[in-house]
């Protein structure tokens, strides 16, 4: 079995007296898209910044590569990248300006030819000289997984990286994570609130709920476990239940 | 340091400047509008001089200078607020991009700015007044120099600040420079200030630098006690304030600032 490139331990975030992540621990292994499922407010969002060093856990490790991500921050980082719904592009350059930027951020060499390539697989074309600002949110979303692809990661965070696209688009962006997966052992941490997608796309799912792991396992695991024939009755069930012994914010 | 990540934060601004409008305003414009009305001023009190000589070359003089700290200021929290605005922050610290690096990045947009909004102020001033503000001679380079890190000194400040507490004290990239200027003796000789004031002006940089223009202009000597001082504070701020913001940043990244900034 691969070995983990990402190892999360006790991962705890506390905002005063809320806690938004509560001794998390998970690994992710080279090629496994792993799903972070969970209702809004579940620290989904906050464990991938943590990932992403744009957090400072209040106590737990981050791994990846083998390192420490509080020590080997730059290291780490130019092997990351993520892609998110809720993050914008500077607004005032083309969509190929912003890449270009993004590419000399990450060191890349043979720019353009990379841009290219990237631009035809998510069919970008058409607006690859539009300024940013007059991008659709669907175009803007096409950007941002543009972005996050361009510089070729081995370990990638897509935060509801389908959510604002059309269903031909969504398809063909996750039809790209599973091919650029299969040809080049790319690792996925995978969030989104369509299940269908979820089911699709993970090799496994965690369940997160106020911070905490509530369930974990392949989607027809964890559909057995709790007795339901599809992933969104068991969001449902889980989000609906309070699990014991947790503390409200 | 890595220069390919510095170069890609100037090239991002470069095009910024390159499609706006507004912006290339704030360098030509605004500068040329303010030294103009100063200047029409300064030669309407001509007409009433009395014993102070070298009147123009003061108030003309100082102006230009003073652009040099304010531009420079401006370079480093404008170029900050330009990434919370486009909501960009986040793309930029989940890069491997440092702060040191970023920092850097801002200092030369500064220098840059400072560069243009000079050409066109020491132009102007030429057009306008026949004032010509290199008969400052050689010392122009030094007194040049030490705003410019004055100006990152309070641009640092001002981009921490505006980092830890957001949109709310954002219209300090603005007016921080302001909040220095009475002290910074930019028009007026030091001496004019109380004593107790006099002693907190002596800890400001720039005021060093004032002085030390008008000793050139009065008395043709180099001040280079002034220019002592001033290189001394400078090298002294700067330190304890990029230090200041590398805790200002971790600080922010323990809260979970960073993500929110400008929200």
């Amino acid at each position: 079995m691969a070995e983990p490139i990402v190892q999360v331990r006790n991962l705890t975030k506390r905002f005063g007296d809320f806690t938004a992540v509560d001794g998390v621990s998970f690994d992710i292994r080279q090629g496994e898209i792993l799903g972070l499922l969970g209702p809004n407010g579940a620290g989904k969002t906050t464990t991938i910044q943590m990932l992403l060093g744009l957090i400072t856990p209040t106590a737990g490790e981050i791994r990846m590569f083998g390192l420490p991500v509080n020590r080997h921050r730059e290291e780490i980082l130019g092997q990351v990248n993520f892609s998110s719904t809720y993050v914008s592009m500077p607004q005032a350059l083309t969509v190929e300006e912003n890449l270009r930027i993004v590419a000399r951020l990450y060191g890349m060499d043979r720019v353009t030819a990379r841009i290219d390539d990237i631009i035809k697989r998510l069919e970008m074309e058409e607006f690859r000289t539009k300024i940013t600002r007059k991008l659709s949110s669907g175009q803007m979303t096409r950007l941002s997984l543009a972005k996050a692809f361009l510089t070729e990661p081995k370990v990638l965070f897509l935060d509801e990286p389908t959510a604002s696209l059309d269903p031909d688009i969504a398809d063909k962006a996750r039809a790209l994570i599973k091919e650029i997966r299969r040809s080049t052992g790319l690792t996925v941490l995978y969030t989104s609130h369509n299940m269908r997608e979820m089911e699709e796309m993970s090799d496994r799912i965690i369940f997160l709920q106020r911070g905490r792991i509530v369930a974990e396992g392949t989607a027809e695991a964890i559909k057995a476990v709790y007795g339901e024939a599809d992933l969104e009755d068991v969001f449902l069930k889980l989000a609906r239940t309070a699990p014991p012994g947790l503390r409200h914010p | 340091m890595k220069l390919h990540r510095i170069a890609a934060l100037l090239t991002r601004h470069l095009y910024l400047y390159k499609r706006s409008f507004p912006r290339v305003l704030e360098i030509i414009y605004w500068p040329f509008v303010d030294l103009v009305i100063w200047g029409f001023i300064t030669l309407y009190l001509v007409q009433f001089k009395g014993a102070l000589p070298n009147f123009v070359l003061f108030f003309l003089g100082a102006l230009i200078l003073w652009d040099v700290l304010f531009r420079a200021q401006q370079g480093i929290t404008i170029s900050f607020l330009e990434e919370i605005w486009s909501r960009n922050l986040m793309n930029l610290f989940a890069s491997p991009l440092t702060t040191g690096e970023f920092l850097a990045a801002t200092m030369i947009l500064s220098v840059s700015k400072v560069l243009a909004v000079s050409c066109v102020t020491v132009l102007a001033a030429f057009a306008f007044y026949s004032f010509n503000v290199f008969v400052l001679g050689l010392s122009l380079i030094p007194f040049v120099l030490n705003l410019i890190v004055a100006g990152w000194c309070v641009g640092v400040l001002t981009t921490g600040l505006i980092m830890r507490y957001g949109q709310e004290v954002e219209v300090l990239a603005w007016g921080m420079v302001f909040l220095f200027q009475p002290i910074s003796c930019v028009f007026y000789p030091m001496s004019v200030l109380p004593d107790w004031l006099q002693a907190i002006a002596r800890l400001n940089p720039a005021a060093h630098v004032f002085e030390g223009m008008r000793a050139v202009i009065t008395a043709g000597a180099f001040p280079v006690h002034e220019l002592a001082w001033a290189v001394g504070l400078n090298a002294f701020y700067l330190t304890v304030l990029v230090f200041w913001f590398h805790m200002m940043f971790a600080a922010c990244k323990d809260k979970g600032l960073l993500v929110r900034v400008g929200e």
